[in-house]
């Protein structure tokens, strides 16, 4: 049973959507109860960072304990940048599981970047099994994440900068684009986490 | 570098349970041509890149919007699905998003009130607000107006509403500018003297609006063939092509028009 964390950023019904397309059994959950038991967990997110970790400031030791016990975890969009120790776009700290922080795109491009754009592979990880370099994805998003270490990044795109896409440690994936607006090949990294694979 | 985007547009009729989409210029000589979700998961799978939705029943019988259609499609599609028609409010617009819609497009409610751009954009983000102006040639009234030489002689365009049966004097060129600064994420641009011609896209008219905005333009009206995409794409700064009638009826695939472009140095998703 995958878990959508539904802390109050955005509409979930596509992803919702999507991960019941590959088959997945979905519950959408707004606790730290429905958090602990899941085979994995999703954590989604569109709006501000500050806003966010407001919400889910509280959820912090049960999400750390969740991702320390294994479980294959995903952040999508605002979901990615949370895992990060902070960003430009507010004051708030982040959750801190990936040493970093989110930054804005550059000037000399079109901010929010919205589109579909290619991924430049970086590293082959299993939640990427079947996904080519070049292939596109869907993104809308302002800021980008940058980590203190280099080697986790699984995935950029060129937009003004090497924007991070898809960063992986451990059992901890997060995806800048979103997979559930990607078409076939983002619902192929859905069945990909889901296959239980490990980020 | 970000893709250029091909989008099916999908005119609904509402006024039949279920709905359906048609075919047909000015509401004359209509044709039925599907089931709105059926269709539309068969474009996401042929490669569109997103699906627009006109309700072309909302505006003259003050229908409510397709919250059920958008429910179905949003099961099978997943890429963004884009829907107008009727859209007068914000409260207008959450329902559309809570039914699963990812951008609503608005014209005559935003040319009534600009604010709703604002509005939208602040609430749900710029990608989420698709402005969509149908501009109609003008060689006359010229002063005061931004003109553009054209093979016909100089012009100005004006933007009409109410799906073309209204005329406001507003100048396109400058709606598209401030549309922009209020917070649109795209301008859909439909040419009302090409629009159902098949003799291609005002190449004039979507040259002059993306050398004047900083946000994507999707060139509508006018396509009847791949080579009319090639046109708009090489000529002028679109950023996306959008028709109705070609993909209809298989007449030609959207993996078709994809390849096409690919084969002719247009970045596109295949």
């Amino acid at each position: 049973m995958i878990a959508i964390l539904d802390y109050g950023m955005g509409n979930l019904y596509s992803i919702r959507n999507a991960f019941e397309k590959t088959g997945a059994q979905v519950r959408m959950v707004q606790d730290a109860k429905g958090l602990h038991g899941a085979d994995g967990v999703v954590v989604p997110g569109v709006g501000a960072f500050d806003a966010a970790m407001r919400k889910i400031a509280p959820l912090k030791d049960d999400i750390i304990d969740v991702v320390r016990s294994g479980t294959p975890y995903m952040g999508i969009c605002l979901g990615m940048q949370v895992l990060f120790d902070r960003s430009e776009e507010g004051k708030e700290q982040g959750l801190g599981l990936i040493p970093g922080k989110a930054v804005k795109l550059p000037k000399s491009v079109l901010v929010p970047q919205i589109g579909w754009n290619e991924l430049k592979i970086k590293k082959h990880i299993s939640i990427l099994d079947g996904i080519s370099d070049g292939d596109f994805f869907y993104f809308v998003h302002s800021y980008y994440c940058i980590p203190k270490d280099k080697p986790v990044v699984a995935a950029t795109v060129d937009y003004g900068a090497d924007v991070t896409a898809v960063v992986a440690v451990d059992n901890i994936c997060g995806l800048q684009f979103h997979p559930e607006k990607s078409g076939p090949k983002g619902l192929l990294i859905l069945e990909n986490f889901i296959g239980g694979v490990k980020c | 570098m970000l893709a250029k985007r091909i989008i099916p547009c999908l005119d609904c009729d509402l006024g039949v349970p279920g709905g359906r989409v048609v075919k047909g210029k000015e509401f004359k000589q209509i044709k039925y041509a599907g089931i709105p979700w059926e269709l539309a998961e068969k474009y996401y799978k042929d490669g569109a890149d997103e699906i627009v939705f006109l309700d072309i029943t909302a505006s003259s019988d003050r229908r409510g919007t397709m919250t059920d259609v958008i429910r179905k499609t949003a099961e099978s599609v997943f890429v963004p699905l884009t829907v107008g028609g009727g859209i007068k409010t914000i409260e207008d617009a959450r329902a559309v998003f809570n039914s699963g819609a990812d951008k609503v497009s608005i014209n005559t409610a935003a040319l009534k009130n600009p604010n709703l751009i604002n509005e939208i954009s602040e609430d749900y983000g710029r990608q989420a607000c698709v402005v969509a102006i149908d501009a109609k040639r003008r060689y006359t009234g010229l002063e005061g107006k931004e003109t553009v030489a054209t093979p016909q002689g100089i012009c100005w365009f004006e933007c009409s509403s109410h799906g073309g049966r209204t005329f406001t004097g507003i100048d396109a060129l400058k709606w598209a500018e401030e549309a922009d600064a209020r917070g649109a994420g795209d301008i859909l641009l439909t040419s009302m003297d090409r629009d159902g011609t098949k003799e291609g896209f005002d190449i004039e008219l979507t040259k002059a609006v993306a050398e004047r905005v900083r946000i994507p333009v999707i060139a509508s009206g006018g396509v009847g063939k791949p080579e009319h995409m090639l046109e708009v794409f090489k000529k002028t700064g679109a950023q996306a092509a959008l028709a109705a009638s070609i993909f209809h009826y298989n007449e030609y695939p959207i993996s078709e028009v994809k390849e096409y472009l690919k084969n002719n140095g247009v970045h596109v998703r295949l």
